[in-house]
């Protein structure tokens, strides 16, 4: 009797005879990953021995004044067009998914324009505006005009680049948001429907965070794709951006290639540094989402169970021997 | 008032294109009743209960709930009468008076059973965050689900997320709680929580019409019991009559291939 209480009190969890397998040989990996380690530091040693790189004027120029102020321009360019390419993007997926023809078409024939022309073109453009349209106005259109500017005070050559840059991303994005709008379970938009929520509140409160699962990722891509199509506004020309300013160095001292390495080094290390804020963006944006969008670890902040034990799903995701599993699967079978 | 179906079908029907789904369906449902929707896949069940909460617009009829003709407005001028769709907003608080369980749930897999329950209650009725949030603890109890609260719905069972769902739907205070099939997509042994739940409710009053393929849930908590099939209403009447004694033949060739 005692051991059968003392049983029931304590849930034996432990395995009798686990098993402890020899694992299967596998000289082929072992070959490969040999070979790779060799090709690896034959890499490092041609580039480190190499006189030509001149590493010690990389070494001066990366912290040359010009240099981090072309990479604070660069950044400016980056964030700044991103974040007006974003917001403008979300409003052409949603006139994309419009009722009305008209909001349907010019959304449309917007994406089809912007994304049909090349960016050097458009760019060059930008910084023509002041020529091609001397002034602008405000006022009725076609009527009388109530203020008026110079174009050239107005849209300066970095609003001009910051302005090229995001009007030619926003296309881009526009396909991305629509892809992730598209993505969520239209049960969602109806649940909420249902429950007398106005259309605007369904987008923004049910919709669009259910959509940022699908539209991160690809916008952590676009952003680092945007670090560097910015060294194209010389197109403009706007020649304060990291690019031009190790080019303007380069020219100036006869030495392009240790300042490449420059301007290559900081672009890596800004892609780096935004490559560790998508991951946290996208684990924010995965809540929820099963265990399977975050890595999951049965420790203390993980989901447990009813007995207060990491939850069965949790340690299952955890023991990586499972198919990464339909997302949607756990939420709507 | 108390005259007064809380739902009154009329003369309704419904094509999708060239698909005509419901053919001309008459029904009422008194106040506090519970109106089981018995039916072979396809008979139109679930679209009769879209309709009544305006997820699909109707092509011909009238639906009226709590006395309220739904979608439209019936305007009159040189005796001729017209109708004018509502607008949205309109549209919207029709709906909010009416709770929705859907067969899969559609629980909003980015929040917790808790912010599930308080989401249109603060979004639609603009209630504070801390009434919303006591309200909501009182329906997650009321469900049995005081300790699943902080969980996403995806760390929950099929029959725990149904729950919620209710609770949800109760959340906005209805008068009128439709339910499509809430329980088909459940493991068999996590059906019996959710028609508890479900049982408790029609006690308490609530006016449900619930399509289902639960015989037994039908026998015990329906008032009437509705068999449709292609599209219109073959026979209505109490359980027994129903499903004791159908008069139609194509309701007993129903009932003995699900019984």
């Amino acid at each position: 009797m005692a051991v059968t209480t003392e049983g029931a009190k304590v849930p034996d969890d432990r395995v009798p005879e686990r098993i402890h397998a020899v694992p299967v040989p596998r000289p082929g990996r072992w070959v490969a990953a040999v070979v790779l380690l060799v090709l690896a530091a034959m890499a490092v040693n041609g580039l480190v021995t190499n006189e030509k790189f001149r590493w010690d004027v990389v070494w001066l120029y990366l912290r040359d004044v010009q240099i981090v102020r072309g990479v604070g321009w660069t950044l400016l360019l980056t964030f700044s067009s991103m974040a007006i390419a974003i917001v403008l993007a979300v409003t052409l997926a949603i006139m994309r998914r419009s009722d009305n023809p008209v909001m349907r078409s010019a959304s449309w024939f917007y994406i089809w324009f912007f994304r049909g022309t090349p960016i050097y073109t458009q760019l060059v453009f930008w910084g023509l505006i002041g020529v091609l349209y001397p002034r602008l106005s405000v006022g009725v259109p076609f009527g009388p005009e109530f203020f008026v500017f110079t174009t050239s005070d107005v849209i300066t050559a970095m609003w001009a680049a910051i302005l090229g840059l995001a009007l030619n991303e926003a296309a881009y994005l526009a396909e991305i948001v629509r892809a992730g709008l598209g993505s969520v379970d239209p049960g969602q938009a109806e649940a909420a429907k249902a429950l007398g929520m106005a259309d605007a509140a369904i987008l923004r409160r049910i919709v669009l965070p259910q959509a940022m699962r699908v539209i991160v990722p690809p916008t952590g891509n676009e952003t680092i794709s945007m670090l560097k199509t910015t060294s194209l506004v010389l197109a403009v020309p706007f020649t304060l951006d990291l690019t031009f300013a190790s080019g303007a160095i380069a020219n100036r001292t006869f030495l392009p290639i240790p300042l490449l390495l420059v301007a290559a080094i900081w672009y890596l290390l800004i892609t780096s540094i935004l490559m560790v804020g998508q991951h946290y963006v996208e684990r924010y944006y995965g809540r929820g989402f099963g265990e399977t969008s975050r890595p999951a670890r049965p420790g203390p902040r993980g989901p447990r169970g009813r007995d207060g034990r990491p939850s069965r799903q949790a340690a299952i995701a955890a023991s990586g021997t499972t198919k990464d599993a339909d997302p949607f699967l756990e939420v709507t079978p | 008032m108390t005259d007064v179906p809380m739902v009154e079908i009329t003369g309704l029907h419904k094509a999708f294109g060239d698909v005509h789904v419901l053919r001309g369906v008459d029904l009422e449902v008194t106040r506090g009743s519970v109106c089981v929707v018995l039916g072979p896949s396809g008979s139109g069940k679930s679209t009769l209960l879209r309709c009544v909460n305006e997820l699909e617009e109707i092509t011909a009829g009238r639906i009226h709930v709590d006395g309220e003709l739904m979608g439209y407005r019936e305007v009159t001028s040189r005796g001729r009468t017209r109708l004018h769709r509502l607008h949205p907003k309109v549209v919207a608080r029709q709906r909010s008076g009416i709770g929705m369980v859907f067969q899969r749930f559609n629980l909003f897999p980015h929040m917790t059973a808790l912010r599930n329950v308080m989401e249109a209650p603060v979004q639609v009725r603009r209630r504070s965050k801390a009434t919303a949030r006591a309200r909501a603890v009182e329906l997650l109890e009321r469900v049995g689900l005081t300790d699943r609260a902080d969980h996403y719905p995806s760390q929950l069972s099929g029959g725990q997320q149904q729950r919620v769902a209710i609770a949800r739907a109760l959340a906005m205070d209805p008068e009128l709680m439709l339910f499509d099939e809430p329980t088909s997509a459940l493991d068999p042994e996590l059906v019996g929580e959710v028609l508890a739940v479900m049982r408790d409710l029609a006690a308490s009053g609530m006016t449900m019409i619930v399509v289902t393929h639960e015989i037994g849930f039908a026998r015990e908590v329906a008032d009437t019991v509705v068999f449709m099939d292609e599209g219109r209403i073959v026979e209505q009447g109490s359980p027994e009559q129903v499903l004791g004694n159908p008069s139609q033949e194509r309701t007993r060739e129903f009932l003995a291939h699900v019984l």
